[in-house]
């Protein structure tokens, strides 16, 4: 703890200044107040050249884009701040749907996803016909893709007319993306149990621990904690997709775009749709850094809380 | 210091016969035969290589062994009809690399076990891990995670998780392999420590100046053999083999002798 302390003290004295006493009688040798002063200088510098080359840039996206033969047409037809104005509460509510396919699927995909990955690292030949199983489901629902599976259960699944069962197609879009996403999921978590070192296990074992209270006692908990990062990213990218159930007709945030976008014959409300999506992904995004951050400081510190 | 100390019963703790070990195509262990009698403590020596890690994990059952058998207290741990979780309940073992769980404090490593396995409550197990932190001198670790803790302190936290389900036998795996020099002492304390209490022991070791001081009876393995094996007055003091003999030459060079 000292030695970091005494490593990042430079940087922290750099911020203010860099000429406090540390009450040791220390008094910085003019070689670090020097130093310190070209790190100041060289920090504004590229301040500078950073603002300047983000001003360029951004002048000449715009140029480019306005001066396009077509971008009259363009503006008319993709950003129309009155059908922006009409399809944005619209697509608000429809969001709300695609908050609860989001939220119950997550929850759905995490568990199918772990009891996957669990039977594929079980041991003994009982379990055969599990291992085999789980694996078959990776590599199918990880092949196939999610649109095509989302046609066959929303649309598929009502043809048969089957008693008892739901048509909803916002139930069944949520069933087709729970298929793929655990199937994902189950990979990462697979990957997660493999990269926890054959020696804890042995450990495990070493203390009389069966398979099973070694996976979820020393195995597991190992695991998951390392694959928190793969794991938010998969959830994001589930958000998103979860936009695709309108295809069986729900009305969610795409699909509310599409009516307003259909009957208008413009495609702002498409527009509109997308950026509440980036919306919504942007704080998860966030989140998803700011995890990863924290543990790899905490690796770095050299703990595991 | 000198013989084995007789035991009550007299029979030996564990004992191997004909024990024979391979990995391929390279025989680990040929024709081991070892007893370890009640509260003594047994040393394996030799170059790295030479089988004395396998021979451990053979003794706890983590490897399959390929032929010869072994018993713990008697009972034959090889038969296949055994249940390898009962036997490793009885032995404790300390690795090279401490092994401890990241994920957990010192006292969750220490009561995993005693609370998991053997159905000890957690008031109970709690008290008797800190008493045992206490005699190692850990008592203030116990809320720490592992990676908090120096070299020397976590191989401690390592013994103490190993003591605490009241093993029979207690088996170190170059213990202090991975230790910083000015660490090795404190661990080797502990272990002093435990054949004062009459722990039944075998260890691993290169540290033969400790293997001289502490063991009942040392082994010297060579190429998977156990080629030499007595006091360590007769092992060290006038071996039989010339092997041994250029064994311990370039120990005795190296300074670790």
């Amino acid at each position: 703890m000292t030695l970091v302390k005494e490593q990042s003290e430079p940087e922290g004295a750099d911020d203010k200044g860099g000429t406090e006493p540390a009450g040791d009688g220390y008094v910085p040798s003019p070689r670090r107040l020097e130093r310190e002063r070209h790190r100041r200088a060289r920090t504004r510098r590229a301040t500078a050249i950073a603002a300047a080359s983000t001003l360029v840039t951004g002048v000449v996206l715009y140029l480019v884009v306005v001066s396009a033969p077509g971008w009259q047409r363009t503006k008319e037809t993709f950003f129309d701040g009155q059908y922006a104005r009409e399809a944005f509460p619209k697509v608000l509510e429809g969001l709300w749907l695609n908050v609860r396919l989001l939220l119950v699927c997550g929850a759905a995909v995490l568990v199918l996803g772990m009891l996957i990955a669990v039977a594929r690292t079980l041991r003994g030949p009982v379990f055969f016909p599990l291992r085999v199983l789980a694996a078959a489901y990776t590599d199918f629902f990880r092949g196939l893709p999610l649109i095509i599976n989302l046609m066959i259960v929303v649309l598929g699944v009502p043809a048969l007319r089957l008693q008892g069962v739901t048509v909803d197609p916002v139930l069944l879009g949520g069933t087709a993306l729970t298929l793929t996403y655990s199937a994902y999921v189950a990979e990462v978590f697979r990957a997660g149990i493999e990269s926890v070192h054959p020696s804890q296990r042995a450990a495990a074992r070493s203390l009389g621990l069966s398979n099973r209270q070694a996976l979820r006692y020393v195995v597991l908990p190992q695991a998951v904690r390392r694959q928190v990062p793969p794991l938010l990213n998969d959830l994001v990218s589930l958000q998103k997709d979860t936009g695709l159930v309108s295809i069986g007709g729900a009305i969610d945030a795409v699909r509310a775009a599409d009516i307003i976008a259909g009957r208008s014959l413009n495609y702002t409300p498409y527009i509109v749709a997308g950026l509440v999506f980036v919306a919504l992904t942007i704080p998860m995004t966030r989140f998803t850094d700011w995890v990863t951050a924290r543990m790899d400081r905490q690796r770095a510190q050299g703990g595991t809380t | 210091m000198s013989d084995a100390p007789a035991s009550p019963d007299g029979s030996p703790v564990l004992r191997m016969e004909a024990v024979r070990k391979t990995f391929g195509d390279s025989v680990v262990l040929r024709d081991v035969d070892l007893e370890v009698a009640p509260h003594t403590v047994t040393a394996l020596i030799g170059a790295s290589g030479s089988g004395k890690s396998t021979l451990l994990r053979c003794a706890n059952l983590l490897e399959d062994i390929d032929d010869g058998a072994i018993w713990l207290d008697g009972e034959e741990i090889t038969d296949p009809r055994t249940d390898p979780d009962a036997v490793r309940r009885r032995i404790g073992v300390v690795f090279q690399a401490y092994n401890l769980f990241p994920h957990m404090t010192v006292l969750e490593n220490i009561t995993l076990a005693p609370r998991r396995v053997h159905g000890v409550a957690r008031a109970e197990a709690e008290e008797h891990a800190r008493g045992l932190l206490e005699r190692l001198g850990l008592g203030g670790k116990a809320g720490a995670y592992p990676d908090r803790l120096s070299g020397g302190q976590q191989q401690r936290v390592a013994i103490v998780r190993a003591l605490a389900v009241r093993p029979r036998l207690l088996l170190f795996d170059e213990i202090t392999a991975a230790l910083d020099p000015e660490l090795v002492g404190e661990v080797l304390d502990v272990v002093r420590d435990l054949k004062g209490d009459g722990m039944t022991m075998v260890l691993a070791t290169h540290e033969m100046g400790f293997a001289r001081e502490v063991a009942d009876q040392v082994c010297f393995l060579d190429g998977g053999v156990v080629l030499e094996h007595g006091t360590p007055e007769q092992v060290f003091g006038d071996p039989r083999q010339e092997r041994t003999r250029r064994f311990l030459r370039r120990i005795v060079e190296a300074g670790r002798l």
